[in-house]
């Protein structure tokens, strides 16, 4: 609909229904029904602080008790001007300009799984642990691994995860003007992929935190050595040491590393000091941060259960009570963190399963953040 | 030359210093622009034009201090923008001084002679706008210090893996031994401006920076020795420090970037900007103070000559990149050359490809080869190119990588214009002052070209 009128994603159109008007700017969302028009509620608030004033416009204009969730005989007229709708993603597809594809999200159906189980496995070259001039840190004879493994069956991209993350970690939130330059500072995202035909594609969803790479691209090249590895398979990212480089960032092939470009963060409001999570720095301009996989819960739980260890006289291990914020968080739990050097836990077994694979595995970073391959069961009358 | 092949239309060797100079009158030309001339209205506004750009630049690093490098356009995932791409260009620069001081002079080229002082004063300039990049545009440029190896009572070291780091030893040097090579070189000529001039306050000036040269046998064996010496400290840092630039790039994963070619590539664009700048500069100087004796056809036509050759080079350089998208069957390189030939910015690599390769080859020409004007356009052409080259590298490599859904855009803003042609202001400036106040031509070496200065047994 949007190729008749001659409309793209970011053009202003003037929206009528019942002699209502309002101006806004509209997305072109794949897989939308043809002869309609979508629009959110909550937006062109009046007094929402500084990031939610003005905002969007307000839909309740159109919004009566005879037509509470739709309506029809809307007219669309469009105005000729631009707005900048600010996007977190660059690309929603895994193919290429140059029409190569790219197995980011891997997929088969519940027939291709039962064929090959190791579907997820065809296009990665095994990488032996051997080829390295380093020696090999014994990763596997320390008390704790940790490794998360997302389940990509299980996501449906509701985005809390990142709220909770947020919420957890103390992350600012940039504005309108900064997503557009693309430094918002999302700690974990959920990338969005499109694929197949426009009117009806398929959507995958795949939130990507920190990989927390055993072979970590970020850690060789910052020359401050701001950024480096514990013996647990932590990434560290060390705040004070951080000069600004960015070179890290460069170099991570799933830029999962966010930089303070300017003083994000509001030091000035009072009040902020009872939102924000105390066990988590707040981080200043010029400095790269990343998801820790909760360092400070891991370390909360690592002194009780030293604690409760010598008071009982018995070694106590942290076990799968211990979550991150954004495996709490998730309602479909597809987020599972924990010990992968226990093979009792959960994420040990979830990443026994054929599906695992690692995201860009081929670069040899050997990620401790493993995906579920998708297996779908699609309906077949209903694919047709 | 043997008599049987002079032809009417063989053409004779341009000189490298016009006949019928003597001792005393290549002294008296070069010390009398120091000396003697008045600094033109000419000299002012180019001055004032340049001085003026430099205070546009401290102005905009201020700004930058005081908000942070979000002015910028760098984002994620292009967190290197305009500050390493003119950091790039400017080292590259500074590379043909330091050839043209050390390695001809090891080489025993000696049209070197007339040209060096000034390329190496270019060479130093350079490498001060350069040097200037990496102290700001990390997040924290106040505590920049940090990347040197000082202990500390933190007990840190740098982390010594990091390519910047190399970058930190390879430029602290060459900018280290570039001064020295160019101050020690310019021990002899204070000495004769010190003796030259009649204003007492003048005198002193030089007189302390000559650091009281006589001009004895024993001062001029020592002189030759360290001379020498530095020449061969210096040789190596010709093809050392834009190696080691490039491994900013060659040692990081993204495509684009890793690739081998790298290090010889730099290098040669490195002398193909830098011989570039030093024609750009010569061809003016020589014109405006009535140097063409000095600096003549044949420095003009040596230069494009090893322009031409570099470019080859580079234009390998972008061949094999080409190629290894192909050959490699690696889908990111693949991607990576389809992107820069059809992408957002495939506009600039096509100029690019035209400013270094094709127009160039004109340089093939023996009539524009001699051609000051010529020389002076396409010398222009190519540093933009190689301005162009970088950009291509640092930004259309990062801006689209491995991952789709990070792809980006970077748009340069118009603090990253201030600061660069603040830098551009501030390399100019230090080149005025530099006419002005010291001799542009090395005196004493220009006198070893004449025929009076044969040894006779």
């Amino acid at each position: 609909m949007a190729s008749r009128l001659g409309l793209e994603t970011k053009d202003v159109v003037e929206l009528e229904l019942d002699g209502k008007k309002a101006k806004g700017a509209i997305w072109i969302q794949a897989g939308h029904p043809d002869h309609s028009v979508t629009i959110t509620l909550g937006y062109g608030r009046t007094r929402a602080g500084r990031v939610g004033t003005g905002q969007g416009f307000d839909a309740y204009a159109f919004r009566t008790t005879a037509h509470l969730w739709t309506a029809s005989g809307l007219q669309i007229r469009k105005t000729g001007d631009i707005y900048e709708l600010a996007s977190t993603q660059g690309m929603q597809s895994m193919e290429t300009p140059n029409g190569a594809t790219r197995p980011l999200v891997r997929e088969a159906t519940l027939e291709e799984y039962k064929k090959n189980p190791n579907f997820a496995h065809e296009e990665e070259p095994e990488v032996p642990r051997e080829f390295t001039l380093y020696p090999n840190f014994l990763y596997e004879e320390q008390k704790y691994a940790w490794g998360m493994a997302i389940d990509l069956n299980k996501c449906v991209g509701c985005n809390n995860c990142i709220l909770a993350c947020q919420s957890e970690n103390n992350i600012a939130v940039v504005g309108h003007e900064q997503t557009l330059l693309g430094r918002h500072m999302h700690w974990i995202r959920i990338d969005v992929y499109y694929e197949g035909d426009r009117d009806n594609p398929k959507a995958y969803f795949q939130p990507v935190p920190c990989m927390q790479c055993e072979n970590a691209p970020c850690e060789v090249v910052c020359p401050v050595g701001a950024t480096s590895h514990t013996t647990e398979g932590l990434n560290d990212m060390v705040y004070n040491r951080c000069v600004g480089t960015r070179y890290c960032s460069n170099n991570c092939p799933y830029k999962v590393r966010r930089f303070n470009f300017l003083l994000f963060q509001d030091w000035e409001t009072l009040q902020y000091k009872m939102m924000r999570n105390p066990d988590v720095s707040v981080r200043s301009r010029g400095v790269m941060e990343k998801c820790t996989y909760c360092v400070q819960r891991i370390s909360e739980r690592r002194i009780d259960t030293e604690r409760a260890s010598v008071i009982e006289g018995k070694e106590i291990k942290i076990g799968d009570e211990l979550q991150t914020a954004c495996q709490q968080s998730c309602p479909a739990d597809a987020i599972i963190f924990g010990n992968v050097n226990d093979p009792n836990s959960a994420v040990s077994k979830w990443k026994a399963q054929s599906r695992n694979y690692s995201l860009l595995g081929e670069l040899n970073t050997r990620p401790r953040t493993t995906y579920l391959a998708e297996v779908k069961n699609p309906n077949p009358e209903l694919e047709s | 030359m043997p008599e049987q092949y002079k032809s009417s239309t063989e053409i004779q060797p341009t000189p490298v210093i016009a006949p019928g100079h003597t001792f005393g009158t290549v002294t008296e030309k070069i010390s009398a622009i120091v000396l003697t001339r008045p600094a033109t209205n000419g000299w002012f506004i180019g001055f004032g034009i340049a001085f003026m750009a430099t205070m546009m630049m401290l102005y905009a690093i201020g700004y930058l201090f005081l908000k942070g490098t979000g002015i910028w356009g760098v984002t994620i995932p292009v967190g290197w923008g305009f500050a390493i791409v003119n950091f790039v260009w400017w080292i590259g620069i500074g590379h043909a001084g330091t050839l043209i001081s050390a390695i001809l002079l090891l080489l025993r080229q000696s049209w070197r002679n007339s040209i060096n002082r000034f390329a190496e004063a270019m060479t130093l300039f350079a490498v001060a706008a350069a040097g200037i990049f990496p102290a700001i545009h990390v997040g924290r440029p106040w505590l920049a210090y940090w990347l040197f190896p000082y202990p500390n009572t933190m007990r840190v070291w740098p982390q010594f893996r990091s390519p910047l780091m190399w970058d930190v030893f390879a430029v602290s040097t060459y900018a280290t031994i570039s001064a020295l090579f160019w101050f020690g070189g310019l021990i002899p000529d204070f000495a004769t401006l010190r003796d030259r001039t009649e204003k007492r306050w003048i005198k002193v000036i030089y007189g302390m920076l000559s650091f009281g040269w006589r001009g004895s046998a024993r001062h001029w064996h020592r002189y030759e020795t360290m001379y020498l010496l530095l020449a061969g400290l210096a040789t190596p840092l010709v093809l050392s420090v834009h190696t080691v630039v490039s491994f900013d790039f060659a040692i990081g994963i993204v495509p684009g970037w890793h690739t081998t070619i790298f290090p010889p590539y730099f290098v040669a664009g490195a002398i193909y900007s830098g011989f570039a700048m030093v024609l750009m500069l010569a061809i003016p100087i020589r014109k405006i103070y009535g140097l063409e004796d000095f600096i003549t056809l044949r420095h003009l036509q040596n230069s494009a000559k090893v322009m031409l050759a570099t470019g080859l080079i580079v234009a390998y350089g972008y061949g094999i990149e080409a190629f290894m998208g192909w050959y490699s069957g690696d889908r990111y390189d693949a991607f990576t050359l389809w992107n820069r030939l059809h992408g957002p910015y495939a506009f600039w690599y096509h100029s690019l490809l035209a400013c270094n390769i094709f127009i160039p080859q004109v340089l093939w020409i023996r009539k524009l080869r001699s051609s000051p004007l010529a020389l002076f356009l396409i010398s222009g052409v190519i540093l933009i190119g190689m301005w162009l080259e970088r950009f291509i590298i640092v930004v259309v490599s990062l801006h689209r990588d491995f991952l789709t859904s990070s792809w980006g855009m970077y748009y340069a803003t118009r603090w990253d214009y201030m600061t660069y042609f603040g830098t551009i202001g501030m390399f100019l400036m230090l080149m005025f002052l530099f006419l002005r106040l010291l001799p542009a031509i090395s005196i004493f070496e220009m006198r070893t070209l004449l025929p009076e200065a044969e040894v006779k047994e």
